[in-house]
């Protein structure tokens, strides 16, 4: 108990307490400016725009592919119901390489989607590929579970009573699993705003159009800029709290409504 | 009867009542899924290996031969094996505390252990270079007494142990709470020391947890980029950990060296969903066995999701 206690406070407490004790230093003035310079907020933009779009996929897939994970069978399900972790176990610097060389020219995928005009490496919509890798895991094994131990004797009676199965669907099960959907696409939403290692690897870091938030940081730090960095950061870790709030509240809605 | 078997009777079964879906339609999303998991997670582990062989085995085996990329090797172990200890320890006591006793600020403790997944890895490097670097707090004293933490092996350390330290601890949490106080409560009245019963009743209990959660502890480990980028001072040979080898050959337009260390840790990460899968199924067998004998543990949660985040 005791060790838990100091263990945490070294480790976590003190160096989050250091870091807003500096912000402490800057005046209102001094902390806006740097926070809210246009570049950083391109860089929010950019982040957040990206975040969203990539978790609203995952939110959109995930479901698929919990769904057809839970209920079907076919050949190779196991493999890659194992593979769905692989986000979480891959490093996301090695998940960055990966990515960019696939969505290149000449990459495997590039090589198709280029001449289509779909320029996948080193663009925003690579910043949106590589969160979307990055989060893929979060919607599916919140849902997983969910639908695992979902009675179909009401899908039944739903379809007994005549409805089709279309109208099962959005009456019956999309009410029941919403609020894991909803906790999967908080989670990978709140994971992609953070994310940075595969990030810079696919897009093309170009302020003011493919540069994002984390990055920004890193590059005040290059510049000794320490105050810049750490508005940025106190923006970011200040939305990590918003979201993880929201993230415990729809939990506890979720196991509520499962009750 | 094989497995296969098995589960296509079970198919078929439930396919002949409920209601379901057309075989069109079913093929359709099956289809998709199947294509979405393919994009995103087959072909980017396939490319990894077939980028690294690319020219062949020699050239992939003389680009792991780099004293720089052995020495990254040699880092990433290193940290590793300090900080999976570190934590598993930390994770051990802080599950036992939060599960067996009630005390108040409870729920701000649990807070505490998660916000290294709430918050950005680059954040987190952040941290401690305003605490201990030289234009930090403890930075200046430090240099004084000659200690190096920033840009030095010590500061990746620290970095991974702040990353990866809620891995152990989230996982053992809903297994400790699950198995309650009952059996230790047993112990200790027949005359069990406390250390004795931690051993010998409280830690089998949860063995497979706590495995899975090391395991877990170590790929992130092992692979973490941001935090540890932020405070390394990217030295070859010196500070670079694996990933950042990776890093630092792709910006040097070496394509087929920074596939084969990437590819090393594509290793790793299957190494680490073959266990955790195997773990999975363990502990579903033992659940089921509890089953059969009547005493399944009423809410012993398989692992979902909050195990990683």
């Amino acid at each position: 108990m005791g060790y838990t206690l100091v263990y945490l406070s070294v480790i976590v407490l003190l160096p989050t307490a250091a870091l807003f004790l500096r912000l402490l230093g800057l005046s209102w003035g001094e902390f806006w400016q740097l926070a809210a310079s246009d570049r950083a907020l391109a860089a929010y933009r950019l982040t957040f725009g990206a975040s969203f779009v990539a978790a609203l996929l995952n939110a959109l897939f995930g479901t698929l592919v919990a769904w057809v994970l839970v209920r079907y069978e076919f050949p190779g399900k196991r493999l890659f119901d194992a593979l769905v972790d692989l986000p979480f176990a891959l490093p996301t610097a090695v998940a960055g390489l990966t990515l960019s060389s696939l969505f290149a020219a000449n990459g495997w995928l590039g090589r198709w989607l280029v001449p289509l005009g779909i320029q996948g490496a080193y663009t925003r919509l690579g910043v949106v590929i590589a969160l979307t890798f990055i989060g893929l895991p979060f919607v599916v094994r919140t849902l997983q579970p969910v639908l695992q131990g979902f009675e179909t004797e009401v899908e039944e009676a739903a379809a007994t009573l005549g409805a089709g199965r279309w109208r099962t669907f959005l009456t019956i099960i999309a009410p029941t699993l919403l609020p894991a959907v909803l906790t999967g696409f908080a989670l990978a939403f709140a994971r992609a705003i953070g994310e940075y290692g595969s990030v810079i690897f696919i897009a093309g870091n170009k302020p003011f159009e493919s540069e994002i938030a984390p990055l920004l940081i890193v590059i005040r730090l290059e510049e000794f800029n320490y105050a810049g960095a750490i508005a940025i950061a106190v923006v970011l870790l200040a939305l990590s709290f918003v979201l993880l709030a929201v993230i415990n509240l729809l939990e506890r809605w979720a196991s509520a409504w499962q009750r | 009867m094989s497995g296969a078997a098995k589960s296509r009777l079970l198919a078929q079964r439930t396919r002949g009542h409920g209601p379901e879906e057309g075989g069109l339609a079913r093929r359709f999303l099956i289809g998709a899924a199947v294509l979405f998991l393919t994009v995103f997670l087959v072909l980017p582990l396939v490319n990894v290996f077939w980028q690294a062989l690319a020219k062949g085995g020699r050239a992939y085996l003389a680009a792991l031969a780099e004293p720089d990329t052995i020495a990254a090797a040699k880092l990433t172990l290193l940290v590793a094996a300090i900080a999976v200890p570190l934590n598993t320890v930390f994770g051990v006591a802080a599950a036992w505390a939060i599960a067996k006793f009630q005390f108040r600020g409870k729920a701000f403790l649990i807070t505490l252990i998660d916000l290294p997944f709430a918050i950005s890895p680059v954040v987190a490097g952040l941290i401690y270079l305003v605490l201990f670097g030289m234009q930090g707090y403890l930075g200046p004293w430090l240099d004084a007494h000659g200690i190096r933490i920033v840009f030095n092996v010590s500061g990746i350390v620290l970095a991974t142990v702040f990353v990866t330290f809620p891995f152990v601890a989230r996982e053992l949490i809903p297994v400790m709470q699950a198995t309650g106080t009952d059996q230790e409560q047993a112990a200790l009245t027949l005359g069990a020391s406390g250390w004795r019963t931690f051993w010998q009743v409280t830690l089998p209990s949860v063995k497979w947890g706590l495995l899975y959660g090391v395991i877990l502890c170590n790929a992130r480990a092992m692979g973490e980029f941001g935090a540890v980028s932020v405070l390394s001072g990217h030295i070859a040979g010196e500070t670079d950990t694996l990933p950042l080898r990776v890093d630092k050959l792709y910006h040097e337009f070496n394509a087929t060296s920074a596939f084969a260390v990437a590819s090393l840790l594509a290793v790793i990460a299957l190494l680490t969903l073959f266990v955790k899968t195997y773990l999975e199924w363990q502990q579903q067998r033992a659940f089921a066995r509890a089953e059969q004998a009547g005493s399944a543990p009423a809410d012993n949660e398989l692992p979902t999701r909050d195990d990683w985040l």
